[in-house]
């Protein structure tokens, strides 16, 4: 079979110039390989299938990107036959230790043998491909690493394919629902790109491209090796034969689903040994838009403890369910074996070791894949692998998740769960590759994220006063309100009411309403109070316009209640005062406002103490004073 | 064997009826609905405390000539009715009490989904395997 180096310039197509001698065997399996990759009425072939099928060589994926270059796929812009049969050729020469260049090439010409070599490799990725119907767990295991799941798998690994095929049509599943079909059109999207990720776990977001059977099949463990081409000839036979024929049950639950549904887990619940209750599911649930009585008999079947409440292992197996439910397969009356919670947490222990490995590889390759040409995709394919890395990270990620939640407790509720996620991507954003944060809803969020994350967790209640000032201040208020009823007589409470208005003064539209609401409570305790006290009010509060006055450059009003002037006067008074309420929502002018407030809290901070100075020597004034009025009262009246 | 379980009052309808020998089961629903008012009226001489588990189980509501009926009734008010064959001496109160035990755990259950509204026709499979399994043991 095997002749010499034939003559003949690369097979198929245009040879571009270079003269590649093929055998017989090569020319074969080439072009098989090419018509594999490369559907007949296209000339070139999907840079996905290629995509493959260079990574089933088991090559680093450096390697494997000078080959493209070399072979010319990169500047032609697209696997033409020729550039197809010179990169194989490079495989091979790459596979036997050769470097990767044209020469090395020429250099197969004496050496038949080499090819030989990569054809038996090759053979052997064909007859299991063949043998795929029926049992491939034996080239499996020469191919793959080890994995807890594989021998049984091998069979249960095929019935997965009609569970994945349907997920691939979008059009089917409901909204929400899209993100599974989606994160498969991800790797489809990112095939379309032709990426080059390389890493063994990327692979197994790759293989998704392959259309979700060959996928479902090998996407778990199977999936950390690179036996990608012989999922791509698989996949192929798969979709020749579409049958659906499973003598397994489609029960397991696949690496990618697995993240997938750990990841929607984290999205109902950041602490991923907590559970779900029995609402919040029903809420996620009912999504699916399956009919309750079935959304029922799935809860029955997998709230195997019957407390109202999913925990991780249960809601993946509840939602596996679902997303079987909705692919066609009918309910089971019992909760298969590998659905069960035990089962779905042990397994959950070994693909986590697994991707630890594979992650920390993943994760050092990017840094070598940034400067490829295609190795960029848009911010959500590479949330996939980062979800991955999410799961590695996830203690860390709930960690810090939990320390900027409960940092950021004092923040209004309307940000919190929005700040929660955001928190989540930052860390995420600092841990792995750079992306845009895809979930921040609005820019405000953002604003609020970076004006918050860099100072340390124990400034922040502070500097709350921003949105939740008013809420924080009428507590104060109301608590001198009642101090001051509660203990009148006691000089000091009755003037202490207006002095945490004084604080208010950051916000000039809540300063209005304050100070008016300050008005009328004050008047009232002045005019319960007794006459004298009221008078008595008068005097000291002179000398405390008076001085106040050299401070304001304000309006004073003879009014009742005079420190309601002196704190109205002070918003006018400030001139750090920062109107930042009225201003527009841009980012830059929130930050800006943001800085501005914090300047306006430690002046104002620092008024606050010079005015409680103030007011205790004017206590001391005020005292003496009623004193003597004390001792020349019984004088007037007389 | 028939077992029932009606939902609480004011509207009593049944939440769930089984009976075994499926002939004659108007018969039997007859019976449950009567039985209600010997339920009520159980119900209403216990007066105050009746969180009590002992007097969850009602006993033996009355007999007739063929059957004797069951009662339990729930915190909730939601009353279990069982319906057995008078020729089946070999039941006991305690077998009946366990019954009623292990229809009120598996009733517990069904609350706990919550896809499972109060007041809904209870149509869970693994309560009616229960169920089943329950009626098998005593036929």
């Amino acid at each position: 079979m095997e002749q010499g180096p034939a003559g003949g310039s690369a097979g198929g197509g245009g040879g571009g110039g270079l003269l590649l001698p093929l055998s017989e065997s090569e020319q074969q399996r080439y072009s098989e390989l090419f018509s594999r990759c490369c559907p007949p009425p296209e000339a070139a072939a999907g840079g996905s299938s290629v995509g493959e099928l260079f990574r089933a060589s088991q090559l680093p994926p450096d390697t494997l990107h000078q080959i493209t270059e070399v072979c010319g796929a990169k500047r032609v812009g697209y696997f033409g036959p020729a550039q197809f049969y010179i990169a194989l050729k490079l495989i091979a020469a790459a596979q036997s230790g050769f470097p990767v260049r044209i020469e090395s090439i020429k250099n197969e010409l004496p050496l038949p043998r080499f090819m030989a070599l990569k054809n038996d490799s090759e053979v052997r990725y064909g007859t299991t491909a063949e043998l795929h119907g029926v049992k491939f767990q034996v080239p499996h295991a020469t191919l793959e690493k080890n994995s807890y799941k594989r021998t049984d798998e091998g069979d249960k690994q095929e019935p997965k394919s009609p569970p994945m095929s349907p997920i691939c049509s979008p059009p089917a599943s409901p909204s929400t629902y899209q993100r599974v079909p989606l994160s498969y059109g991800y790797g489809k999207s990112r095939s379309g790109l032709e990426q080059q990720h390389g890493a063994p776990y990327e692979v197994r977001h790759s293989a998704h491209q392959q259309d979700g059977p060959s996928s479902g099949n090998y996407a778990t463990k199977p999936a950390l090796t690179c036996s990608t081409l012989n999922r791509s000839l698989s996949a192929e036979r798969e979709q020749q034969d579409s049958s659906t024929s499973y003598s397994d049950d489609p029960w397991r639950i696949t690496e990618e689903q697995r993240d997938y549904y750990i990841n929607q887990f984290r999205s109902l619940q950041p602490d991923l040994n907590s559970f779900i209750s029995g609402s919040v599911a029903k809420n996620f649930f009912t999504k699916s838009k399956l009919p309750i009585p079935e959304l029922s008999h799935i809860w029955e079947l997998c709230d195997v403890d019957c407390d109202g409440a999913l925990t991780l292992p249960e809601f993946c197996a509840a939602f596996h369910l679902v997303v079987a439910r909705k692919n066609g397969y009918q309910l089971p009356e019992t909760l298969p074996e590998t659905l069960l919670p035990e089962y779905l947490q042990a397994a959950s222990l070994k693909p986590m070791r697994d991707c630890a490995l594979f992650d920390s590889y993943s994760e050092s390759l990017p840094g070598g894949q940034h400067t490829r040409d295609f190795s960029r995709t848009e911010a959500s394919a590479e949330e996939i692998p980062d979800n991955s890395a999410l799961l590695q990270d996830a203690k860390k990620d709930d960690k810090q998740a939990l320390k900027v939640s409960t940092a950021l407790k004092m923040i209004p509720k309307e940000f919190q769960h929005l700040t929660v996620k955001t928190a989540a991507q930052e860390s995420n954003a600092l841990k792995a590759r750079p992306r845009s944060r895809s979930y921040s809803s609005t820019s405000i969020e953002d604003a609020m994220k970076k004006g918050e994350e860099p100072p340390t967790p124990p400034p922040r209640p502070q500097k709350s006063h921003s949105r939740a000032s008013s809420l924080d201040l009428n507590k104060i208020f109301q608590q001198n309100t009642q101090a001051v009823r509660s203990g009148w007589l006691p000089p000091p409470p009755p003037a202490l009411p207006p002095r945490p208005s004084v604080s208010q003064t950051e916000q000039p539209s809540e300063v209005e309403l304050h100070p008016q609401t300050n008005r009328p409570p004050s008047q009232a305790e002045e005019n319960s109070a007794a006459k004298k006290e009221v008078v008595l009010a008068q005097p000291p509060s002179k000398p405390t316009r008076r001085k106040l006055r050299t401070e304001a450059q304000g309006l004073e009003t003879p009014e009742l209640s005079p420190t309601i002037n002196v704190t109205s006067s002070l918003p006018t008074v400030k001139p750090h005062l920062p109107v930042q309420k009225q201003s527009s929502k841009q980012k830059r002018a929130i930050q800006t406002a943001i800085r501005k407030n914090k300047e306006a809290n430690a002046v104002l901070a620092r008024l606050n103490s010079e005015l409680q100075q103030q007011l205790k020597e004017v206590h001391k004034e005020r005292i003496a004073l009623e004193t003597q009025l004390e001792q020349l009262r019984p004088v007037t009246v007389l | 064997v028939l077992v029932s379980i009606i939902s609480s009052p004011p509207q009593n309808y049944p939440l769930y009826i089984r009976s075994v020998p499926t002939e004659n089961e108007l018969k039997f629903h007859y019976t449950v609905h009567t039985s209600l008012d010997v339920v009520d009226e159980k119900i209403s001489a216990m007066g105050k405390a009746l969180v009590d588990q002992r007097e969850l189980y009602l006993g033996l509501l009355y007999p007739t000539e063929d059957y004797k009926v069951y009662g339990y009734v729930t915190n909730s008010k939601v009353k279990f009715v069982m319906v057995v064959d008078s020729s089946n001496t070999a039941l006991r109160d305690n077998e009946i009490r366990s019954m009623f035990r292990k229809l009120h755990n598996s009733y517990t259950d069904i609350m706990c989904n919550p896809f499972y509204n109060p007041g809904d026709r209870i149509h869970s499979r693994a309560f009616d395997n229960m169920v089943n399994s329950m009626m098998m043991q005593v036929c």
